[in-house]
């Protein structure tokens, strides 16, 4: 729902760090995204491409990698998928509880020239 | 040709908004206010809510509203005697932290209290931007049906409280209680969760009580950064 600010702060993020490596252009930003983000990865290269007009992120290539959300079984400890409608462990009778895997939402490194 | 470097950047997209926050935070707990994030999706009862549990306060309410357009909740808080700002998000999904901090500066903090702020009506965005809040406040009903905390694990998960509306409807719907509260409880294990109705009344004093005692014991909120370590695929210089 909210890909227009968001991408502004990846233009953003990304330009800083291309000045302060002395880069003249971005050619790849590399973000991890977590799919509880609620960042619609489809829509990211079309905002970016429209709004990185005139900035050195111009003509850049956004890659995502995206990681899946994962719950930690209470009892066992394993690390599962969420199923619908559940949060039972697929390995034991124990419940899963929230991870940090699955909000990750940072840019990782970028590619400048 | 050009060379093409590769830069560690390690940076969170949202990292400016949280530092405006905590922000936020240190301020209002300077200025001896409790700030309660009230989320909920379109027609929860989340205006109803707040107008119920003001009537149950001992100490001074604020209230910032937040809307995609329109102002009527906050003449409405306005003619209650209530010290309100209207904040218009234009079709925005979410508040931000900048736009709070902004608010903080159009509202006369003369004596400690609690600010409520309404967050835009969306059970998705807004639980992933924090606003420079102590207390995140879910209003859930009994009539979304009881499957919400399965289909919306992140706002159950990071909720401090947790508000059921609605309750005088349960003999009319089938709103399977067992059910909803363990999925809140494999997500939650902390938040109290109060049953409450804004047509009755029922319930409001319960959780008035409840921020209050938070509005007594302040302390800035520690902000869990997330960890990027996971990921970590290449070493720093």
């Amino acid at each position: 729902m909210h890909e227009l600010p968001i991408t502004q702060n990846i233009i953003k993020i990304a330009s800083k760090h291309c000045e302060d490596n002395n880069g003249k252009r971005v050619v790849k930003v590399n973000l991890v995204i977590g799919d509880y983000s609620g960042y619609v990865g489809e829509s990211v290269q079309m905002y970016f491409d429209i709004i990185s007009e005139g900035t050195l992120c111009e003509g850049a290539i956004c890659d995502i990698t995206h990681v899946e959300p994962k719950l930690r079984c209470n009892k066992c400890g394993q690390l599962f998928k969420k199923q619908l409608l559940t949060f039972d462990c697929p390995y034991c009778d124990g419940q899963g509880e929230p991870t940090e895997i699955g909000k990750e939402f940072f840019i990782d490194t970028i590619e400048i020239e | 040709m050009h060379d093409i470097r590769r830069i560690d950047v390690q940076e969170g997209i949202l990292d400016a908004n949280d530092h405006i926050a905590e922000h936020v935070n240190e301020h209002m707990t300077d200025h001896g206010v409790l700030v309660v994030n009230e989320m909920g999706a379109p027609g929860v009862g989340k205006t109803t809510t707040l107008k119920n549990i003001i009537k149950h306060m001992t100490v001074k309410p604020y209230v910032v509203e937040g809307d995609i357009e329109s102002d009527i909740d906050t003449v409405d808080l306005q003619n209650l005697g209530v010290t309100a700002y209207q904040i218009n998000t234009y079709g925005a999904c979410h508040l931000d932290a900048p736009m709070i901090e902004h608010a903080t500066h159009h509202l006369a903090f003369d004596e400690p209290g609690i600010m409520f702020i309404e967050n835009i009506g969306n059970l998705v965005c807004p639980a992933e931007f924090t606003i420079g809040e102590h207390v995140l406040m879910l209003i859930s009903t009994v009539t979304e049906g009881s499957d919400k905390p399965y289909k919306y694990p992140l706002a159950f998960e990071k909720a401090d409280v947790i508000i059921l509306n609605k309750v005088d409807l349960m003999p009319y719907l089938d709103f399977d209680e067992e059910f909803y509260m363990k999925g809140l409880r494999a997500l939650n294990k902390d938040a109290p969760v109060f049953k409450v109705s804004g047509k009755t009344g029922e319930g409001f004093a319960e959780v008035a009580a409840w921020l209050e005692a938070k509005a007594a014991n302040l302390e800035v909120k520690e902000h869990h950064h997330h960890d990027h370590d996971h990921h970590h695929h290449h070493h720093h210089e």
